[in-house]
């Protein structure tokens, strides 16, 4: 099994039309992810690589069935597209562009709120089950189908790990990239809890980075819920110290930012945390029978 | 985006936030004229980008001409954390009889805008949180971009000691939060919020950040970026697409994606090198970036070996490799080069870098084991 996306996902891009959108439309195709339909205001009944290309979410939605979009727009318009995408019932919406502005996610995160919708990103890779269906722009030949659950807030860094995983023939069930923005949609908890739940998912990856305090929140919810085997990275460890924000950051954060903390805070949830991401399969092995 | 406490002052006017009354200047003679205007005794207050000016002198209360001349003289001179002083904001000084504290910001954890108040204000306020986090309010404001009548009383009463205090404290916020939301703020900080002995309130510092990501929609915001506290290679990497950050190790780097040039950094350092700095070449596969990163690199006169650690997905490998190829053509680089690219169009890369007789690793630790090796 897989966890979000598997062979019956059907995906809508929008902005099929725009570089990235058919670069990546074309190479989830050929992945076998089930590419039903393209969104572009304005571009209705053009197609891209024989992928219908529809006006609106909801039309597209309406005609295709379907159930996740994935997003291509530039950053100034993907507040619109995933408000879009909320509005037209789409289970789940991937967003993979970068530099969308703080205060348009936080709109979008009270819309998201009261929906039934699902986010991933933005600033993201995206997210595969191997072997069934791939929605974001991992390069598609490094992973493998298996029962290794992933979870990331970096993009090449888990092409690294999963990489790595399937050198030494440990295959995924699903790889997610949660993106490496403050405001984002799931968290490494709301994907840690369906890897717990998924009974294929034998073994859990988390890779974690400096800032936020997301891995914390991790860690508290491994040491209370997860039986399953965790392996974890934590990057950063020899970054320059952030730059401040007055005084403000250091009164809403409660010090779990840097590496050390992150890494003390996940090993103490029992999570066996590497100091190089190759050491990942073999730590891993130990763990999973 | 970071802006100077004199143009912070500014927005809080234009925002109807009680700003300190006064004006900036570069020479002592008017720096004169602003106190003669406004009245002794002034505050002259150096107006750095960075924090501790207080503690380096860079503050002071005179109380007369002769006072104003012989300290502003002294503050231009001072070095605050490896910048001069070039402009001194001259203000009227305050006769304080209460501080408190005011912030607006984001919350990553909550997703939210958040609202923080103290009646603690001033200096000490980071250790108050810490040490007495019950001194600190905070009021999230659930998506909303106005403050909620039945959540923000009780949150103005806990900060603020009477009504008459409460009502002003509600116009300072509302204020703040327009500014906030208007200029797409990441901060609007009030540090210390002060009433005075008449019962007069002042924001007696103004910090104003700004939300890099949306500068676009904000080109005034955009001109008022004091370019002194930019690092030229850091600027210059910036123009290119790129991310970079100068360290002090020996090893350059090149790299895609800012978690994986991370990582790179730390292996490196786990095996025993010292990077040079940090890198990332970011999301496309434009060659051009190459170029402009290998130039960066080269002009660190420590750098010496350069490792080039790529994992393609929607950059493409043998666009990295064009663009290593066009360097070569381009600039002169005697520096060994470490390559390993992996990913999308992996073979095509590899083709055009060994046709060049450029030796490519197969892993991220054999590549970072050969650049440390060429150092040692």
């Amino acid at each position: 099994m897989s966890v979000l996306i598997d062979q019956n996902t059907k995906v809508l891009v929008q902005g099929i039309t725009g570089r990235d959108g058919s670069f990546h439309a074309q190479k989830m195709q050929e992945y076998g992810t089930k590419v039903v339909a393209g969104v572009t205001p304005g571009k209705g009944g053009q197609d891209v690589n024989g992928i219908p290309v529809f006006n609106s979410v909801a039309e597209a939605r309406e005609k295709t069935k379907a159930n996740t979009a994935v997003i291509y727009v530039p950053a100034k318009f993907a507040k619109d597209a995933m408000l879009e995408d909320i509005k037209a019932g789409i289970e789940l919406v991937v967003c993979i562009t970068e530099g969308i502005p703080v205060l348009d996610m936080v709109e979008v995160e009270k819309v998201l709120q009261k929906s039934k919708t699902r986010l991933i990103g933005p600033n993201c890779p995206g997210l595969i089950s191997p072997g069934k269906s791939k929605v974001g722009i991992m390069p598609g030949h490094i992973h493998k189908p298996g029962s290794i659950g992933v979870v990331s807030r970096s993009g090449t860094l888990t092409y690294e790990v999963v990489y790595n995983l399937t050198l030494k023939d440990m295959g995924q069930s699903t790889c997610v990239g949660i993106g490496g923005d403050s405001i984002i949609g799931m968290r490494f908890v709301d994907v840690l809890e369906l890897f717990v739940k998924d009974k294929d998912t034998k073994g859990i990856v988390i890779v974690g980075e400096i800032g936020g305090e997301d891995e914390q929140a991790a860690a508290e919810f491994i040491k209370k819920n997860c039986k399953k085997p965790v392996v974890g990275f934590i990057a950063g460890k020899s970054a320059p110290a952030g730059k401040r924000m007055g005084h403000a950051g250091a009164i809403i954060s409660s010090g779990f930012s840097t590496a050390e903390a992150k890494i003390e805070v996940l090993r103490s949830a029992g999570v066996a945390i590497v100091d190089l991401p190759d050491e990942i399969p073999a730590v891993l092995a130990k763990k999973v029978r | 985006m970071k802006i100077h406490e004199y143009q912070a002052a500014e927005f809080f006017k234009k925002f109807n936030i009680p700003a300190l009354d006064g004006a900036v200047a570069t020479e002592v003679s008017a720096a004169a004229k602003i106190a003669e205007k406004i009245g002794y005794p002034v505050v002259l207050k150096s107006q750095v980008l960075v924090g501790g000016r207080g503690k380096a002198g860079g503050i002071k209360v005179v109380k007369d001409q002769a006072e104003l001349t012989k300290n502003f003289e002294q503050i231009r001179k001072l070095n605050i954390k490896g910048y001069r002083v070039e402009k001194i904001f001259v203000v009227k000084a305050i006769d304080i009889k209460k501080e408190f504290y005011a912030a607006i910001t984001i919350d990553p954890s909550h997703n939210d805008i958040v609202l923080i108040g103290s009646s603690a204000g001033g200096i000490d306020i980071e250790e108050t949180a810490q040490k007495n986090p019950k001194a600190i309010q905070k009021l999230y404001l659930k998506g909303n971009r106005s403050l909620d009548p039945k959540t923000i009383g009780p949150f103005l009463k806990k900060v603020f000691p009477d009504a008459a205090s409460q009502k002003i404290g509600f116009d300072i916020f509302q204020n703040m939060l327009a500014l906030f939301c208007q200029y797409d703020c990441s901060l609007v900080e009030i540090n210390p919020l002060v009433v005075d002995k008449k019962g007069k309130w002042c924001a007696a510092d103004a910090k104003v950040n700004f939300d890099d990501n949306a500068l676009f929609r904000h080109e005034d915001v955009v001109a008022m970026q004091d370019l002194k506290y930019e690092d030229p290679d850091e600027m210059e990497a910036k123009k290119a697409g790129l991310s970079f950050v100068k360290l002090d190790g020996n090893i350059g780097c090149i790299v895609n994606g800012a978690g994986l040039a991370m990582a790179t950094l730390d292996v490196i350092k786990v095996l025993g090198g010292n990077p040079a700095n940090f890198l990332d070449v970011g999301g496309s596969s434009n060659p051009e970036k190459v170029l402009s990163a290998l130039k960066i690199i080269l002009r660190n006169k420590n750098v010496k070996s350069i490792l080039i650690n790529i994992f393609g997905g929607i950059t493409r490998c043998d666009d990295i490799a064009n663009g290593i190829i066009a360097a070569i053509g381009q600039i002169k680089i005697l520096t060994p080069l470490v390559v390993r690219l992996t990913g999308t169009n992996e073979k095509e890369a590899k083709e055009i870098l060994k046709k060049n007789n450029i030796t490519t690793y197969p892993s991220m630790r054999e590549a970072v084991e050969k650049a440390i090796k060429l150092v040692k």
